[in-house]
């Protein structure tokens, strides 16, 4: 990790720069000091899906923020992967997790690209709509067809327990960093793929498609790529939330709900920013705990379980068109603005920290 | 038979063709048998009246429009429809009328992106960071900033270039197209909304990209001065038909491209001053 944070920094600073020395610090604490003090509750209820579902934003940010081609199917692909999992672990019980967990991505991936296939003729609305079709029909298929369940009665799987090389994880603080390790780990990777000349490519398909053609850049396949590639991530996703989260796998746990969750985590962090996923999803997971406590704290009895969904879904819609309005680059273009406040009073401090 | 490897002969030597090309947008002629060759090294200027087919020449040669009649020779081969998808390897290059270019880009990012199309590392060889993918990186980064250099851009390269001037934004674009050194440019306006220093810089570097490249290079241009000026020779459309062809001097006397279009010209040059 190191390696990728000196490389962040190479413009502003020799060594570490303010953002590298951030990043470098958040690791720290998440894989050195969080394990130690953290609760159960705050690893299996807040922890864990935040990870996951930064990294399904991260995979649907591929593809919508830095490609330009909006999907409201990304659940589907997390249920993909998710299933895919399931059965490679049950019906290959020899293979070792991390290569389910690979094949599972690989698989979403394959799921992606042929859902993929209409974005070389549609754009914008009409894209959106038929990338429904890819929520509806993967929904339809692992209800109607019983052998993706293990042909079990309510269609819910449970997968077997995790275990890495032959250490099972069963504690909430061990999935929680099997899973933070996964997460930085294809995180790694995605940021290596838009720095590249590949992931200019992305953007270039994104911002000018005519200009990209013109000057070679191969229009349909960086699309297809993009499907696949975020099918691949959000896959990934969908197999840590079977195996480190919910514990169980039902068809209805991914649901058009859920994907225009990751489209809201994507909106409100903010487009084309890795960071912005990772924000969006804390906001998405702590903001019902939050106002729970509020509403508890204001309204007390009154506000009981029902008034609290009603209230989460207003006020996430509000702060939705607040967000699209007032700052369409996300949380991560004022965390930008706020670190650019601050930078100039801690590099000294970081600078003398190093000599 | 016989006349077909005549007209080969002759395109051979030629960097750009254009054959009887006749284009119509839904019964509206657009273009209509147009003839034009263009030799290597040549600069040759395209004006015309608004709505004369100048664009539209240029996006039928960049395969962006499918003509109805006639083809299009590019480096001696030719071609009913131009494939865009190819344009780079076949070594064409163009700009926009309106900019055109990646705003979630940085300047340097906007011109290195111009090079992709030559690069043998797959997505993963990139990820990965195998040596070849890196290579072909860097050397694709140092000629970007060689080309930065060049336009006087250096200054800007980590900017986005949604946040450059109109101007500089131009001239990022110009630099997008030359850098994967193209043997013929075509630039769609090049001059447009700019000031008068800004045209005589942007003549200088048209005039240098042609002597740097050997390229071939083919502007549309409303200034009247600056076609003049700066290029070999020129051709004139009128109602998607061309009206003359030849050398600025012959251009100025023809007395069909006058009535059609200088006239109006030097009306706006009393006018207006250009």
């Amino acid at each position: 990790m190191s390696d990728i944070a000196i490389k962040t920094g190479r413009r502003s600073l020799p060594g570490l720069s303010p953002q590298a020395f951030g990043v470098a610090a958040l690791l720290a604490i998440a894989f050195g000091v969080v394990p130690l003090v953290g609760s159960e509750y705050l690893f299996d209820a807040l922890l864990t899906p935040f990870l996951v579902l930064s990294l399904a934003g991260l995979g649907l940010n591929l593809l919508t923020g830095y490609t330009g081609q909006v999907s409201l199917g990304s659940s589907a692909f997390m249920a993909v992967g998710a299933y895919a999992a399931c059965n490679l672990a049950f019906r290959l019980p020899g293979l070792p997790f991390l290569v389910d967990l690979v094949a599972a991505g690989v698989i979403a991936a394959a799921v992606g690209l042929v859902f993929g296939l209409p974005s070389l003729r549609l754009r914008g609305f009409y894209l959106a709509v038929s990338t429904l079709a890819a929520q509806f029909f993967v929904q339809w298929v692992f209800n109607k067809i019983g052998w993706f369940s293990n042909d079990s009665a309510s269609g819910i799987v449970t997968p077997p327990p995790l275990s890495i090389a032959g250490i099972a994880v069963t504690s909430p603080v061990g999935r929680y960093l099997f899973t933070l390790s996964v997460v930085v780990a294809v995180t790694a990777l995605v940021w290596r793929l838009v720095r590249s000349p590949t992931g200019s490519a992305l953007i270039a398909v994104r911002d000018h498609e005519t200009a990209a053609r013109v000057i070679g850049i191969p229009v349909l396949r960086t699309k297809l790529l993009a499907f696949a590639v975020s099918s691949f991530v959000i896959g990934i996703a969908g197999v840590l939330w079977a195996f480190a989260y919910l514990r169980n796998v039902e068809p209805a746990g991914f649901n058009l709900d859920r994907s225009f969750q990751i489209l809201f985590i994507v909106i409100i962090g903010g487009l084309a920013s890795l960071r912005g996923a990772f924000l969006g999803a804390a906001l998405i997971v702590i903001f019902p705990l939050g106002l729970a406590r509020l509403g508890d704290a204001l309204l007390g009895g009154l506000f009981d379980s029902g008034v609290l969904e009603m209230s989460q879904r207003v006020v996430l819609g509000l702060l939705i068109i607040v967000f699209l309005i007032a700052e369409p680059a996300g949380l991560s273009a004022l965390v930008d603005r706020m670190t650019r406040r601050i930078t100039p009073w801690i590099t000294p401090w970081i600078t003398a920290g190093r000599a | 038979m016989s006349a077909t490897l005549v007209v080969a002969a002759v395109e051979d030597r030629a960097a750009l063709a254009i054959e009887s090309l006749s284009l119509s947008f839904g019964g509206v002629m657009a273009l209509s048998g147009i003839d034009l060759t263009v030799a290597p090294g040549e600069i040759r200027a395209v004006i015309g009246p608004n709505g004369a087919g100048k664009s539209s020449l240029i996006n039928v040669v960049s395969g962006l429009y499918r003509p109805d009649h006639g083809r299009v020779w590019l480096g001696g081969r030719s071609f009913a429809a131009v494939p865009t998808d190819r344009l780079a390897a076949l070594g064409v290059a163009r700009t926009f009328q309106n900019l055109a270019l990646f705003k979630g880009l940085s300047v340097l990012d906007n011109v290195a992106v111009g090079l992709n199309h030559g690069f043998r590392a797959g997505v993963f060889a990139q990820i990965a960071g195998l040596p070849g993918a890196r290579r072909e990186r860097a050397a694709a980064q140092e000629r970007a900033a060689a080309v930065l250099d060049f336009f006087h851009l250096t200054d800007m390269r980590d900017r986005l270039v949604g946040t450059l001037s109109y101007g500089v934004q131009k001239r990022v674009e110009l630099a997008r197209a030359v850098v994967a050194r193209p043997r013929l440019l075509l630039l769609d306006e090049p001059m447009a909304g700019m000031t008068l220093t800004e045209k005589r810089e942007l003549t200088g570097f048209i005039r240098a990209i042609r002597d740097e490249l050997q390229a071939t290079i083919v502007l549309i241009e409303h200034d009247i001065g600056v076609v003049m000026g700066l290029s070999d020779r020129v051709a004139v459309l009128d109602y998607g038909r061309l009206i003359g062809d030849g050398t600025p001097e012959a251009i100025r006397a023809n007395q069909a491209v006058i009535d059609a279009y200088l006239g109006v010209a030097h009306d706006l040059e009393a006018g207006e001053g250009i």
